[in-house]
């Protein structure tokens, strides 16, 4: 571990701080424009400061039906992906076989490579065979790129497991479950929770692999980007924003403080 | 071995199945008089990649990707060389959280707050105002390769705006390759005279670069396949994410939305091989 040493300069500081001010600044004005009292355009500053936009963004009965859309969808391809990508990070984990480096390099690409290529792909492919596109295209196609997130999370965590307590708990005469709830379960299952609402989030917020995977009805992020291009009560976009964000946010922040902690006790 | 089964077949029937779908697909071609798709192997539609047209878009998205990619690793390096340095742990895991997060919201909306920072009479425009330095968005906007009608539509704010969204992706694996740098490294080299500077550019920065690789995947990666936010920001002139979209879309031509779907993909795969002989999986 590197030691600390003696304090950055000021040069320094100040650029870092004002990369962080870039990455959150945009975000505050999201926030601010729900609030303006303009329909149609963003001076700044505001000229006034309304909460009314937030009941006609709750009186769109499009918008709750989009929400729920999203949820479902999430749902379905976290739990596909809690499955799918739970057992093969066991799977991996245990065994070594032949074709396992080339699999890990397989595994990536859902992440690695552009998302258009995986929303194409299922779409030409689906309709090759003549199959209808709609709400179980978007939950295979979600799922495919969610199975890494979970895979890479519960993979990297029994790394870290020691092998010995597997074998300890085998030569004091556990069964193979015994040793799984008892020893694997108690250090792996909050990898899976987080790599669940992981999952969760990159299919919520999804929209490339959506756009073409998609059947007439939109999902959230589908129904913000429709609405960009309305002239008219534009902050209303900015308040379905701020709840796209909300939905994700906290439970990730837990997600991501489950994993850090072990992380720095390693 | 059981348990690898319906993973793997999920990777490889629908994942690459699907992948094998498209390549198949990319060998059909459009009949011209028609616009049907006539089903026999050819390599007809590919050789339209040689077209000045579509050459061009290859060429811009590349070129734009690139250019996302290398302003990326400047503004990452500050922030990730001072979270390597010289933080507390507890601040540490703050900042990682606080660069972090922002890839978790959904990148739509963030691309959507700048449609508002650089709106006409926005906040851009406003502070650049009170600092008396509103004359840079004209020279911005008639600068050549670049400029654009206002800033919302010039090539200017398509670069700054991809560059936000995926700042983070760079800042966190830089910041990994940094802080494995051993501190007796940085005093050799200045023990043995070298400037601060020279010590930065043959010390830190070639051992920087697993992590600047890793993060280059990513901000490479997600802006050459894109089609969203060009249509939000940007010229009119396509990208190769947009060209992917119409021609299946509006255009009806899915062998050759097939094609620029596969030079995105050996793009970025020939870019995975380089990554990982530079050694970039180990720091991502």
């Amino acid at each position: 571990m590197s030691a600390r040493s003696g304090s950055a300069g000021l040069g320094l500081r100040i650029c870092a701080f004002l990369v962080m001010a870039f990455l959150y600044l945009p975000l505050a004005i999201i926030f601010l424009y729900a609030f303006t009292t303009q329909s149609t355009s963003f001076t700044f500053p505001p000229p006034g400061l309304t909460t009314e936009w937030f009941s006609v963004a709750f009186r769109q009965s499009d918008m709750w039906s989009a929400l729920r859309l999203s949820v479902t969808v999430a749902t379905f391809a976290t739990a596909v992906s809690l499955l799918l990508g739970g057992l093969l990070a066991a799977a991996v984990y245990r065994a070594r076989f032949f074709g396992r480096d080339a699999l890990a390099f397989v595994v990536v690409l859902p992440i690695a490579l552009p998302g258009i290529v995986t929303g194409i792909a299922l779409r030409s492919t689906v309709e090759q065979f003549g199959l209808p596109i709609g709400y179980w295209t978007i939950v295979v196609g979600h799922a495919t790129f969610c199975i890494v997130i979970v895979y890479n999370n519960v993979v990297a965590r029994l790394r870290r497991m020691s092998p010995n307590v597997v074998e300890a708990s085998s030569d004091l005469g556990a069964s193979g479950w015994q040793t799984f709830r008892w020893v694997v379960w108690p250090n792996v299952a909050t990898a899976i929770l987080a790599g669940g609402v992981l999952a969760f989030a990159l299919s919520f917020d999804e929209i490339i692999v959506t756009t073409f995977t998609r059947g007439s009805e939109p999902t959230l992020p589908i129904y913000i980007y429709n609405s960009l291009f309305r002239p008219r009560n534009k902050p209303v976009t900015n308040v379905v924003a701020l709840l796209a964000i909300t939905v994700t946010f906290v439970p990730v922040l837990i997600a991501q403080l489950l994993t850090r902690d072990r992380e720095s006790v390693r | 071995m059981l348990l690898l089964t319906p993973a793997v077949l999920w990777l490889v029937v629908v994942y690459l199945g699907s992948i094998a779908g498209l390549l198949r697909q990319s060998f059909w071609s459009i009949e011209e008089f028609t616009g049907l798709i006539d089903r026999t192997f050819t390599f007809t539609t590919y050789r339209q990649l040689v077209e000045p047209a579509n050459r061009d878009i290859i060429v811009r998205t590349a070129t734009l990707a690139a250019s996302v990619t290398v302003l990326c690793a400047v503004l990452a390096f500050p922030l990730a060389y001072y979270m390597a340095r010289f933080v507390t742990p507890r601040m540490k895991t703050f900042l990682y959280l606080a660069v972090l997060m922002p890839l978790w919201s959904s990148y739509l909306v963030r691309a959507l707050s700048w449609r508002q920072i650089l709106a006409e009479e926005g906040v851009l425009r406003w502070t650049l105002r009170k600092l008396h330095i509103d004359g840079v968005v004209d020279v911005i906007l008639s600068a050549p390769l670049v400029g654009g009608s206002s800033l919302i539509s010039s090539r200017f704010s398509l670069v700054l705006v991809y560059t936000y969204l995926w700042l983070p992706f760079m800042i966190l694996p830089l910041e990994t390759s940094l802080e494995r740098i051993p501190r007796s490294f940085l005093e050799a080299s200045s023990d043995l005279g070298a400037k601060p500077g020279l010590t930065f550019r043959r010390v830190v920065l070639p051992l920087a670069k697993p992590g600047l690789v890793a993060g280059s995947i990513f901000t490479f990666s997600l802006t050459l396949g894109d089609f969203i936010l060009p249509s939000m920001f940007g010229t009119s002139a396509f990208t190769l994410g947009q060209q992917v979209f119409v021609q299946q879309g509006v255009a009806g031509n899915d062998p050759l939305a097939a094609v620029f779907t596969f030079v995105a993909l050996v793009i970025m795969v020939v870019y995975l091989f380089l990554a990982k002989r530079a050694g970039a999986f180990e720091a991502l």
